[in-house]
């Protein structure tokens, strides 16, 4: 059904403010159905936020959102019909067993008592819940409680389904589960706008991403692109001779062929590396140029790296920003 | 996979009623899982209609016997009304968690997961009322109109204390945190229930009280219960009750969606 001219979320200049924050700030999106798009960004950088107005959960105080062309401040129903929200927060009753949840939110979509068993049933079963079924929500770990949050949200099948930070918190197993279920969704078909801190996530799931900073998109693309920016991996060094640092970005010149970013801190060389097995030969110039190091690393980039290279600072911990929208919120 | 129609355009009356019936079975299903939540409501009937009719009995009835008549309905009234303040503050709790975003993201009938909590509340009235009518009957109450009468004041107190509760839904839905709901609640609940008949006969009170308890919508439901339970008759106070309980859903329940669905 999707074509490539279909887009499933377009933003304009979106503007929330809580007070005198402005959670997210003239926010531009545009997300092609049957794509899997990665918003990327720190802690209170105004994700959650475009996430909560998307799904007509926020009123924006500025700009347009439309979900399949239909304006989520004015036709919020034909929006909600459309949508699946698995927030960040677990959208389903503690008290409840998961089949409970399941069938109370199957039977408020208009499914009949018979038919809301079998699709919670169905959806138990395709989720590995099956054995939990009966269990309180409230016994389950975090990865069972996402993987069911996730089912709740696909009830209705939505065109459009919304994941804000779906594996924050969540242990590398269940992580790559989570993932699993996300390639599945796409690979059906469904339009996935999905949120998360982690470069490595954004680049493993998603078609597009749009790097978000203090409530605007710094940077969009496809991941590899993103990723160019930042360089592949990165190179850490920490010279003995702090004074010795001007050759040793010779040597990475003429080596890596890359200008190497030398640290505050004395002694200390970042550089973009795109082949990590490059470094041998790296070592050898560095011992051959008599440039002795005391410490050596290689990263791949990190959402901090990213942030570096795009916005010029350090992504910074706003949690107090993230604290006042809960508040408000 | 199923495939599924959900209905176009604004919701039908139908859905309406239809979303609020499963949201009050969602409440049942809660009461099931947390049965310690209906300790309130076991209790205080019991200790509330004990402790005020031996207190009260004899200074204002001259005897607990004939008290009661007079008694039991006032501290029915009083019971159940309050109880109606816990549907704002478990509301305000449950508002908080997420799964309130996923009710507000689904297309839904607006009103369906207050009117569907408040609704499933019901049950926990109707146990006060139980519950006070029961300890009644243990330390003599006979009411005079029988069973049919008994049960149509129950029935009557519960509607109209589904009605008040739409109040406090209001200011579960207002309110940051369940102890400022509770707090608050109490503050507009004590004089309504205590500047009543429900306790002591209007004309022992000085002029200008007796004007308050006289338009006090609780002295009206008073009445109304003391007529169902004691000639089984029906005066204007039912008529009176029963038209402030719809008045204050028609005035209320939108209010209260509206700062719902505000409330992000």
């Amino acid at each position: 059904m999707s074509s490539g001219t279909t887009l499933a979320v377009e933003t304009a200049g979106l503007v929330k403010t809580f007070g005198e924050t402005r959670a997210v700030d003239g926010v531009d999106l545009s997300v092609a159905a049957g794509t899997v798009y990665g918003v990327l960004g720190p802690n209170g950088a105004g994700k959650t936020t475009t996430i909560r107005v998307l799904a007509t959960l926020l009123r924006p105080d500025a700009g347009t959102a439309l979900v399949f062309g239909h304006d989520v401040v004015h036709e919020a129903p034909a929006v909600r019909r459309l949508i699946g929200l698995t927030g960040q927060v677990a959208s389903v009753d503690e008290t409840l067993s998961a089949t409970e949840n399941l069938v109370v939110f199957a039977r408020l979509l208009g499914l009949n008592r018979a038919a809301a068993r079998r699709r919670a049933a169905g959806l138990l079963d395709e989720f590995g819940l099956a054995d939990a079924a009966k269990r309180p929500v409230a016994k389950f770990s975090g990865g069972m409680r996402r993987q069911l949050d996730l089912a709740a949200s696909l009830i209705a099948t939505p065109a459009l389904i919304f994941l804000d930070e779906p594996t924050t918190g969540l242990d590398p197993r269940t992580r790559a589960q989570m993932w699993q279920t996300i390639r599945r969704l796409a690979g059906a078909g469904s339009t996935v706008l999905l949120t998360t801190q982690y470069l490595d996530e954004a680049d493993q799931l998603a078609d597009r991403v749009a790097v978000i900073d203090r409530g605007t998109v710094v940077a969009e693309g496809t991941p590899d692109e993103l990723k160019a920016s930042a360089g592949q991996s990165s190179l850490q060094l920490r010279l003995a001779d702090p004074g010795q640092t001007p050759h040793a970005r010779e040597a990475i010149m003429a080596v890596l062929a890359v200008d190497a970013i030398p640290s505050p801190e004395g002694g200390r060389i970042t550089a973009p590396m795109d082949e990590p097995d490059r470094v041998a030969d790296l070592l050898v110039a560095l011992r051959d140029r008599g440039i002795r190091l005391a410490e050596l690393s290689v990263h791949k980039p990190t959402l901090d790296q990213v942030f570096l290279a795009i916005t010029g600072h350090e992504t910074e911990p706003q949690d107090d920003r993230e604290e006042e929208e809960e508040a408000v919120a | 996979m199923t495939t599924l129609t959900v209905p176009r355009g604004p919701a039908t009356l139908t859905q309406v009623i239809g979303n609020s019936l499963t949201m009050a079975w969602r409440g049942l299903l809660r009461m099931r899982r947390t049965p310690e939540q209906f300790g309130d409501v076991l209790l205080q009937p019991v200790l509330f209609t004990l402790m005020f009719t031996y207190i009260f009995g004899g200074a204002i009835a001259g005897g607990v016997k004939s008290y009661l008549p007079f008694f039991v309905p006032g501290i029915l009234v009083q019971s159940v009304v309050t109880t109606s303040v816990v549907t704002g503050v478990q509301l305000r709790e449950d508002m908080d968690k997420g799964v309130f975003d996923r009710f507000r993201s689904m297309p839904i009938a607006r009103a369906a997961p207050l009117a569907g909590a408040l609704l499933a509340d019901t049950i926990r009235y109707a146990i006060a009322t139980l519950m006070t009518f029961l300890t009644g009957f243990v330390i003599g109450w006979r009411p005079q109109s029988g069973i049919t009468g008994v049960i149509l004041a129950g029935v009557l107190v519960i509607a109209c204390s589904w009605a008040v509760s739409w109040i406090f839904a209001l200011f579960g839905v207002l309110a940051r945190t369940a102890a400022t709901v509770q707090g608050v609640s109490f503050l507009l609940l004590f004089p309504l229930t205590f500047l009543s008949n429900a306790f002591v006969p209007a004309r022992t009170l000085p002029g200008w009280l007796q004007g308050f308890v006289a338009v006090n919508p609780v002295s009206h439901l008073v009445t109304a219960a003391r007529e169902l339970t004691s000639t089984g008759g029906t005066g204007p106070d039912v008529w009176w009750a029963l038209l402030g309980a719809a008045a204050t859903v028609v005035v209320l329940a939108p209010l209260t969606v509206r700062a719902y669905m505000r409330k992000a």
